[in-house]
């Protein structure tokens, strides 16, 4: 019998080497080469390899759980939802590193630990989101229903992160860099050199993320008894 | 039976029940009248931003208890009798719109008891009333779904803030703009704008609501 290409993902050793290569890289890179100097961002342009792929890093993994959550509902296999819950879980992580980061920058650029930002407000929305979708898991014991209420509930709050995008913006203006005429470290600010490191910092930091979750993933594994070599 | 048939039957037989019991209807409107006395006693006279929001504050607490109770009201026996007899479609849609009507009816009670209290600021009262209306519709069908799965963790009143606040956040900040504007009278290009906006949110909520219903009731 031929494996799953879930199990066989788990099991799979390159795209591990690719996250520790990536995040050599990005540490190096990252904190080594040239920036552009610009100004009230000075130095801390370097953000961009840390905190900024926290948040790209974050809604990845938050789409890997989704398509999981997707994926149980339309098969009934229990090993999709330990995906789904180990991949939100990480996701989770990540957003709050990206707050944590997000803020002591915050605290020294803008002069206060939180501003109102509307980025701010909706990391801190969607991080409400996803806690709740894991106190909601805590409170159902019996696992095929644990499975079932909470991948409904994970594709509902998925979707209900977009309309966030386009509407918590234009309540607020933003501080962030590249917006409002703030410089900034996104797309068209960033020269050649900071595009060689941020967008194999993003890929690193997901796959170091992925690999978390899938190292979750097995110890559930083993927990239930469940064989990886088996399907 | 089709689909329509078994709507109207269940969304019948839930309106029946509501007018020989009165319970939801009353202790809601009583909720309104002691939150309005409260914020009145509080306040006193307020500006007419400030009344708008607490006006959605008072809305939004009201309609997530209304709305929780939705399926933990019948007994377990019941819900299994229902499982047998009508498809997962039309328990979903007969409760969504029992509760859009519920809410209406509890919203519009709410702004006449506000407005007498703390008297009525609004400008352009026409397109105020549409914002009511969208929030109503928007709290009733986000919060549906969610009672329903709140009423799986047998943990319902706690649950369904946690759910909902964060879920409900976009669709509350663009109905509080809307009636804000409103309110204040201001002619902005970008009205039409957010009541597309907000119909779409609505509707993508009821699409989804649709879907995945069904996978939480077969459980």
């Amino acid at each position: 019998m031929s494996k799953s290409l879930t199990n066989r993902l788990l099991l799979a050793k390159w795209w591990k080497l690719i996250a520790i290569l990536l995040m050599i890289y990005t540490f190096a890179a990252g904190l080594l080469m040239p920036v552009p100097r610009l100004d009230i961002l000075n130095e801390t342009i370097r953000n961009a390899y840390f905190h900024v792929p926290m948040w790209f890093g974050m809604m990845l993994i938050l789409l890997f759980s989704l398509i999981y959550s997707i994926k149980y509902l339309s098969t009934g296999n229990l090993r999709y939802d330990y995906v789904a819950i180990e991949a939100a879980k990480v996701g989770v992580l990540y957003g709050l590193l990206g707050l944590t980061t997000g803020m002591i920058w915050a605290q020294y650029t803008w002069g206060a630990w939180w501003n109102g930002d509307p980025k701010q407000n909706m990391a801190a929305i969607a991080m409400l989101m996803y806690l709740a979708y894991i106190v909601l898991r805590g409170s159902i014991s019996d696992q095929d229903q644990r499975a079932k209420v909470s991948a409904v509930y994970n594709i509902f709050a998925f979707v209900a992160l977009f309309p966030l995008l386009y509407i918590v913006p234009r309540l607020t203006d933003s501080l962030h860099p590249s917006n409002g005429g703030n410089q900034g470290f996104v797309a068209y600010d960033m020269d050649g050199w900071m595009r060689l490191v941020f967008y194999p910092a993003i890929i690193g930091w997901t796959f170091l993320g992925l690999w978390i979750a899938s190292l979750n993933v097995r110890a559930t594994y083993l927990e239930e008894g469940l064989d990886i070599e088996a399907n | 039976m089709s689909l329509f048939k078994e709507t109207s039957t269940l969304l019948l037989k839930d309106l029946k029940l509501e007018f020989r019991q009165l319970y939801a209807l009353s202790s809601l409107l009583l909720y309104a009248v002691s939150t309005c006395m409260v914020v009145y006693m509080a306040f006193v006279e307020m500006e007419s931003l400030t009344w708008v929001t607490i006006l959605w504050i008072i809305l939004l607490f009201a309609s997530l208890n209304g709305v929780a109770k939705s399926f933990s009201q019948e007994g377990k026996g019941r819900q299994y009798y229902y499982y047998y007899l009508a498809s997962p479609l039309a328990i979903i849609l007969s409760k969504i719109i029992y509760n859009c009507l519920l809410l209406l009816t509890i919203s519009i009670t709410t702004l006449l008891i506000y407005s007498l209290f703390l008297g009525n600021p609004v400008e352009n009262m026409s397109l105020f009333m549409l914002s009511i209306l969208l929030g109503a519709t928007g709290f009733a069908v986000n919060f549906t779904l969610l009672a329903g799965i709140a009423a799986k963790a047998d943990n319902n009143a706690t649950l369904t803030a946690i759910l909902g606040f964060p879920l409900i956040i976009p669709l509350l900040g663009m109905v509080i703009r809307i009636s804000k504007n409103a309110a204040l009278g201001v002619e902005s290009l970008n009205t039409n704008k957010d009541l597309m906006m907000t119909g779409s949110m609505i509707a993508i909520a009821f699409v989804l609501s649709l879907v995945l219903f069904p996978y939480l009731w077969r459980s």
